[in-house]
Parts: C-alpha cells; structure tokens; sequence
C-alpha cells in the first residue's frame, strides 16, 4: 500500500465552493466531546480543524494545590478507559525521585490488572469502532468480555473504571485467591474470543474496504508530530514504552510488539486486536511467576516530600505513551505536575492526516485513533 | 538504532547554534531522561532541528514559572522512536518578557503543545501560525498556571 497523502480528485473545484461542516461535539459519529470544524468541497476535507477544550478540567493546577496522595485520584480521570497505566505513571514518577523500591509481588500484580486494562480499554475501542463504522453487534460481543474484567478488577479495587489501586511503594490491598483463579480463566476464555473476532469481523469485506488504504499516516508524521501506541505501530515503528525503555518488571517477560507497517487504518485495527493476545501472553507468565511477598514497601513515609529537581516518568497505557513530569521545591505539594499524554499528540496529526478525504473515510480515520477526549483535555 | 547517549552529547556540544549551551549526560532511573541541555531562548530552534536530524520525536512542551526568580522556565522534551533516549531541553525567559521562537516549522506537532503552553502560562511563541487558546474558553485572558493566579479551587 503505497503511503501517499489522498488527493482530491481532479474535477472537484478545489477551494472555490466550500463550507463549513460542524462535526460535535454532540454527534452520533463523534465519541465523547470532540468537535471538528471542517472545511468542506463537496465529500472532501480541505480543512479540518479539531475544537478542544470542551472537558477541561486543569488537573495540572489541582496537581499545584493538594499533595501527592490527594492528587492520585485524579490520574485516574484523564484516561478514565486505561485508569492503571496513569496511576502506574504517577506512582512510578513519585517512587523513582523519593528512592522508594516497590516489592516484586506489588509490580507483578500491577503488571497484570495494567494488562487487563489495556485489554479492557481494547475492547471498548473495538466496539466503538465497529459501531462507527456501522457494525452494531460486536459492541455486545466486546462489552460481554470486558464485563469479565470490570467484574475481576472491581474485586480487589473496589471500582469498575476509575482504579486507584496502586499506591505509593505498592498496592492498595493483596489480591486474593478468586482474582487469581479468575484471571486464569478469563484468560483461557479470551483466546478463543479474538479467534472469533478474528473469524466474525477481521476478514469481513465490507469492514476490509471501510479500513484499507483509509487514512495513510507514515512512520515520518508519527515522529514529527508525537503520535505513540497503536498509531506509531500501525506505520512500522516498534516503539512501545515496555519494550523500549522498559519499567516496572516488563523487561521479565516474553512478548512481542505487533508492529503493521502499511499506515492505514486496518494497520491500527490489527495492532490492537493483536495487542490483546499478546498482553494475555503477558498476564498468564506473570500469574505463573507470581512471587509471595508483601504487596507494598515497608517504609513508604506517611507524608510524601520529594526532593527538589524534576522528575520524568513514562509508561505505555492503552492509547500510547502516557508521561509525567513533577517539579517538586522539597514541599509536600508538587511545585509542577506536567501530564503528556497520548491522545493529545495522536490528535495533533488529524489535520494533516485528514486532508483530501473523504467524510466518511475521515470518521474511519478518527475511529482508528482511539481518542478518549477527556485525556486530550485533560 | 545505532545512535548512542555519547554520540548525541558530541552532537550536541559541536553543532554551531548550540555549542556552547551546557549539556549533561543524567542517570535515567533517577531522573527518568538521559541527556538535558540548557540553551538560551533564541536557541531552541537550533536544539529542535539537531533532535529532528538525529530522528527524535516531539514528546511534549510545557512550562514552569519560577516567580520568586522573576523568571519562566520552558521545557521541551523529545523521545527516540526506537532507541532508550529521553532528552529535556530547558530555557528561561525573564517574566516581563515572555517571548521565544516557534519550534513548530521543525515539528509541526510542537504548534498545539505551544498553544497549550500560551494558554497556560502566557508564553508567547514567536512566528507560531495560531496562539488562540486550545483548552481555556476562547475568550479567556488569564493563565492558570502562572503562580500568581489564583482562580477556583
């Protein structure tokens, strides 16, 4: 597939007769609060300018008035699908500057409920993307196996999405025998569930002309503008926070990074339903490793100060590389919370990703992004 | 691949707009990045393309406002797609002043991270196509992030 920017047809008067379109931010075909205001020639986009800012919530001013602990929650509200990989962010970035060694058990379980969540937060994008493109029913069948998840995490978290269960130094609790026996069987469940999806709607006809070819976004944009996760991976590039610079206890185990170097959309269709297995590859050693142990360190301090300097700490959640960056004066409150996170930057291409194609193509394009809106506004 | 910590820190200290700018070489499971480098304000464009040519990408941009200093710190962070590095490029600008170029002809992705800084902090980036605030209402005319704000919460 040759990756080359879509061009408006000859024919079509270019720039002479447009208008403009206004794509949300409460739309059917837009998910959450997203608006785009588009330049239109007809079908084609001239012009496509994203509208942010509609769920801004300034969590890095909150991250400036209360401390370390007070802010943990609110980690888990910028990405509310992919909840564990934030908190593990903003945990790791307080353990690496206040020297705080976290017990193998803890970074073993966290490993494991992260999978979860990204398989989880996959299974949304799945149905949602589906749903875009006009297939209603594997939205059920998605929403059927990420239940079993919600039902597994919400045992030893107590929540369903919004997961504040690592803390500092560890976790929030241990978990127990039925975590772990269901784990086990909800992975022997899943496999031959993305066998199905694989039977059921990858090979499908229409969904293959829906994705194929749409939306070329070469390995070249991805850098230039910052586009991480499934986006990068979809045009050729093996970049994956686990992989590349790896935290927590990645580096222990054997998976592989599903890199599709065609660009298009059905590139980052496979990426993710790949994904899936490969993070059930991930959760089924952890569980077989699991050490004993305490689940939390045993001098983690009461009240948290950091020492003064900045701090940086990347982690791959569902939707790419999501990083935190404290400044902290040696008080109790951090001087600075920096939250880069994925979305965002996948966005950042839209515009020129967008350019010259057509309505319903771009929708496939946005779907293939996987934006949760509240992590572009944050 | 094949680019290594040592070899961007030489890059660094012998590429013409930027050699005299004080670069380091930081342990990255205290810190969390590699190398750090502290340019001075007009030298931010020669930091970006030098990053561009030795195949980073855009990571992030953000401020800090170091008010009892009278001062504005902007950071620019930049990750290797395929290799373990992290760079933090650092300026500061005087706080009655707060101007620096765009990095955004370099990166196009740099232009909504700079917006968001503008928003944030007020920082103006020179020749930038379009400062119009992305997250705060469009017609707000406070910086939430500047310490001498004092809003809701």
């Amino acid at each position: 597939m040759p990756l080359e920017t879509t061009r408006i047809p000859a024919g079509v008067t270019e720039g002479k007769e447009t208008f403009v379109l206004n794509l949300g931010p409460q739309h059917p075909a837009t998910h959450g609060v997203l608006r785009v205001k588009l330049t239109m020639d007809g079908e084609y986009i001239t012009r496509a300018e994203p509208v942010c800012g509609y769920i801004h919530r300034m969590h890095e001013k909150m991250g400036e008035n209360r401390t370390y602990a007070q802010f943990l929650p609110n980690t888990s509200r910028i990405d509310y699908l992919s909840a564990m990989h934030y908190t593990h962010a903003f945990v790791g970035v307080v353990e690496r500057a206040a020297g705080i060694e976290v017990p193998p058990r803890a970074e073993y379980v966290r490993v494991i409920t992260s999978e979860l969540n990204r398989i989880a937060s996959h299974l949304v994008w799945f149905g949602a993307f589906l749903l875009d493109l006009g297939g209603f029913t594997p939205l059920l069948y998605a929403f059927d196996d990420r239940e079993k998840i919600l039902d597994l995490l919400e045992g030893i978290t107590g929540a369903r999405l919004t997961y504040c269960y690592y803390r500092f130094g560890g976790l929030y609790n241990d978990v127990d025998e039925g975590f772990i026996a269901g784990t086990r069987e909800f992975v022997t469940h899943m496999r031959p569930r993305l066998d199905l999806y694989r039977e059921l709607v990858t090979g499908n006809v229409i969904l293959r002309k829906r994705l194929e070819g749409i939306g070329p976004i070469s390995a070249e944009m991805c850098r230039k503008y910052g586009a991480t996760g499934p986006v990068i991976r979809g045009s050729g590039v093996a970049h994956d926070v686990r992989k590349v610079e790896p935290y927590s206890v990645y580096r222990e185990f054997d998976f592989d990074v599903p890199v599709f170097p065609e660009g298009d959309c059905m590139a980052r269709y496979l990426v993710r339903m790949e994904e899936m297995a490969q993070s059930l590859r991930i959760i089924e050693q952890a569980l077989a490793r699991l050490p004993a142990g305490p689940f939390v360190a045993a001098k983690v301090p009461r009240v948290i100060k950091l020492p003064p300097g900045d701090y940086y700490y990347a982690v791959e959640a569902a939707r790419g590389r999501f990083a935190v960056r404290v400044v902290s004066d040696g008080k109790e409150i951090p001087y600075r919370v920096k939250l880069r996170t994925p979305s965002f930057a996948n966005l950042t291409l839209f515009e020129e990703a967008s350019r010259g194609m057509m309505l319903p193509d771009a929708l496939a394009l946005l779907g293939s992004l996987d934006l949760v809106i509240p992590d572009i506004d944050r | 691949m094949s680019l290594s910590l040592e070899q961007l820190h030489a890059a660094f200290g012998q590429s013409p707009g930027i050699a005299a700018a004080p670069c380091q070489i930081v342990d990255p499971k205290a810190k969390g990045y590699h190398l750090e480098a502290t340019v001075a304000p007009d030298q931010v464009v020669a930091a970006a393309e030098l990053l561009d040519q030795n195949g980073f990408a855009i990571d992030t941009i953000t401020g800090v406002d170091w008010m009892a200093a009278g001062q504005m710190e902007i950071v620019y962070d930049f990750f290797h797609p395929t290799a373990p590095l992290q760079v933090v490029v650092r300026t500061r600008v005087p706080r009655d002043k707060l101007e620096l170029p765009t990095i955004s002809k370099v990166f196009p992705g740099a232009n909504w991270h700079e917006r968001e800084t503008h928003d944030f902090f007020g920082i103006r980036f020179l020749g930038h196509p379009d400062l119009s605030p992305l997250l705060l209402p469009e017609d707000a005319t406070y910086h939430p992030l500047r310490k001498d704000f004092a809003g809701a919460a």
